[in-house]
This record gives C-alpha cells, structure tokens and sequence, in this order.
C-alpha cells in the first residue's frame, strides 16, 4: 500500500516550502496546558467529547513544555507565577505560539490589584486573545483557528 | 460568656491586669507585647489551648495610636471553647514578639503578617516572604495601600496608559 493509492488520479502536487510546512504545523499543534483558574474548566470541555478540538489535529495537551508549540494561558497569572511561566514559555522549542485564554490573561480582568498581571503580554508575546469570563470553548477553538490563519500567513526569513 | 472561659479569662485578668471584651459570645483579652508570650504559654500549659487556630490583624489607619491591633484565636479542642488575644500595636513601630517558641504552627501566620502588614515578628526563625513575590514593595492589607493597580484603559485614555504598560519583546 504506497502513496500512489492514495493520490489517485491527483499525480503530481506543487506547491511552495513555506505554505507546505505551515499547513502541516496547523494540522498538529499541542498545547501546553496552562490551566491557572476557572477558564482551564472550559478549556479542558474544549477538549473533551462535547466539542472535541482534536478535530484540528490538537490530540494531546502536553504537560511539558519541550513537546509543545502553543501556550494556552487559561486563567489569571499572578506575579509569583509570571516568572514560572516566562521560564516554560522560554523552554518550548521554537516556533511557538501563544494563546491569553479570558479577560485575565488578556488584561488582567476584573483583578485590577497588586497580586495579578494585567495581562500576560507583560511576561510573554501573545499572539491571540480570546476574550470572555470565562470564553465558551467554542471561542477557544475560534481562537486556535486564528492562531492557524496567522501560522499559515507566516514567511521564513533567513537569520541574519 | 461560656462559663468553662470564665476561670481563663479570670487567670489572665489577675495575672496581666489584663481588659477583656466580650461580643456576641466571643471574647476578646487586650495584652499588651510584653505580655503576650507569657500569656501564650500560660493559655497552652495551664489550660489546655493546644491550638492556635488563626493570628491575623486588623489595621484601624488613620488611627495611629494603637494603629494595628495584632490577634492570635486559640482554641481548646479539650475543653471546647476559643478565646481572642488582641495586642495593640502603634503605627510608628509595628512589633510583636514571634510566638514560634510557644505554637510552632505561627511561623507561617507570622510570616504572613510580616507579608501583608509589616508587623514585624522579632526572633522569627525564617522572616522571607511567604505569600508575595521578593520584590514586593508595600503591604497590600494596610488600608493606605492603593486599592487598584492599574488605571483602567478607555477610548479617551488609551494611548496615554498604553505607552506606560510594560510589554514583553520575545
């Protein structure tokens, strides 16, 4: 059973390096998980069966931050938890993604005190924030797919 | 007052000259700092208050003078009943003398207040931080500590808050 079976009468498919190894990125991101709070409940019943977001090809939440490429921060992150979460953002494996799941990761939310960030953009770039209080899980996976839009747009550069 | 407390409270008053009040069936001793160690060890030895169940403290800012007043609940699980030590302090210099050597269970509580009041605990074995990151400045649970963080950001604002707010770059 090789390949030819599965193409069919396709045959040849042409295509350029970037867009080829951006689409395969999107077929199988695993987030860390990085349940903080309540949003963590809605981003594990994104997972679960009800809303199932391995239909994206997001199987598996790892639990390490070497086996990952997206961050989910889902929850509050509280300044004796900002330098924890720097040091497992810095040791995912380029490229890598990140997600501030809710109002608290966005900007802090209704905690506006001296014991929480207002916002994790103060400890990690972010690259989409999904809002609500806590965000449906359909929200989530709206935002896993924006994160995939953003990923398939990206360009290689050589370093310099 | 539940009448097993009486005879406690009975003790401290003739000891310490010590006040006591009472409020819906709490009561609540006033010691003094240089009391309250030989007040602890008192309660725990001679009257079965195995347990200091919670030591907290209560600003009463603008009032400077006693400005905090610092709490220890001790509890009998013998004899079933709770009392409250309360030791005034003055804002100038917030000072108790560390409970640890009497209840081992204050090392935290006190290491907490130090977090949250500045209520210095003197002789603590362990004084760092418990709760709050290292570089905390201020304590949060004193009534002139800023109540909010950051200035919410609005249309009319945003720009002004925005080039303020740390970002991280990669």
């Amino acid at each position: 059973m090789g390949v030819e079976q599965k193409l069919g009468n396709m045959g040849v498919v042409t295509t350029t390096l970037e867009s080829m190894v951006n689409w395969s990125r999107t077929g199988a991101m695993w987030p860390m998980l990085f349940g903080l709070a309540c949003c963590a409940i809605e981003m594990m019943s994104a997972q679960a069966s009800h809303y199932d977001m391995s239909r994206f090809g997001m199987e598996l939440m790892r639990a390490s931050p070497r086996q990952s490429d997206l961050m989910i921060v889902a929850g509050r992150v509280s300044r004796k938890m900002g330098p924890v979460l720097r040091r497992l953002y810095d040791q995912m494996p380029e490229p890598k993604w990140v997600i501030a799941m809710g109002d608290c990761a966005s900007c802090g939310g209704v905690f506006n005190n001296y014991a929480i960030y207002q916002g994790v953009d103060e400890i990690v770039p972010v690259d989409v924030f999904v809002a609500g209080c806590p965000p449906r899980p359909e929200a989530l996976i709206h935002g896993v797919l924006t994160v995939y839009e953003k990923v398939k747009g990206e360009k290689f550069v050589v370093p310099t | 007052m539940d009448h097993k407390l009486e005879p406690i409270v009975k003790a401290l008053q003739d000891q310490f000259k010590a006040t006591y009040e009472e409020f819906r069936g709490e009561v609540h001793v006033f010691l003094t700092t240089e009391q309250i160690i030989e007040a602890l060890t008192l309660l725990r030895d001679k009257h079965e208050f195995e347990l200091l169940s919670a030591m907290t403290a209560v600003d009463y800012y603008p009032q400077t003078s006693p400005r905090f007043h610092v709490i220890y609940q001790l509890s009998s699980l013998a004899k079933n009943v709770t009392v409250q030590l309360r030791v005034p302090v003055n804002g100038d210099q917030p000072r108790v003398p560390t409970a640890t050597r009497v209840y081992e269970v204050a090392n935290w509580r006190e290491r907490e207040l130090m977090d949250m009041f500045g209520i210095v605990a003197e002789g603590h074995p362990d004084p760092r931080k418990l709760l709050l990151p290292d570089d905390q400045e201020g304590y949060p649970l004193r009534k002139d500590f800023p109540l909010g963080y950051e200035e919410p950001q609005f249309t009319f604002n945003f720009d002004e808050i925005d080039v303020r707010k740390p970002y991280a770059k990669e």
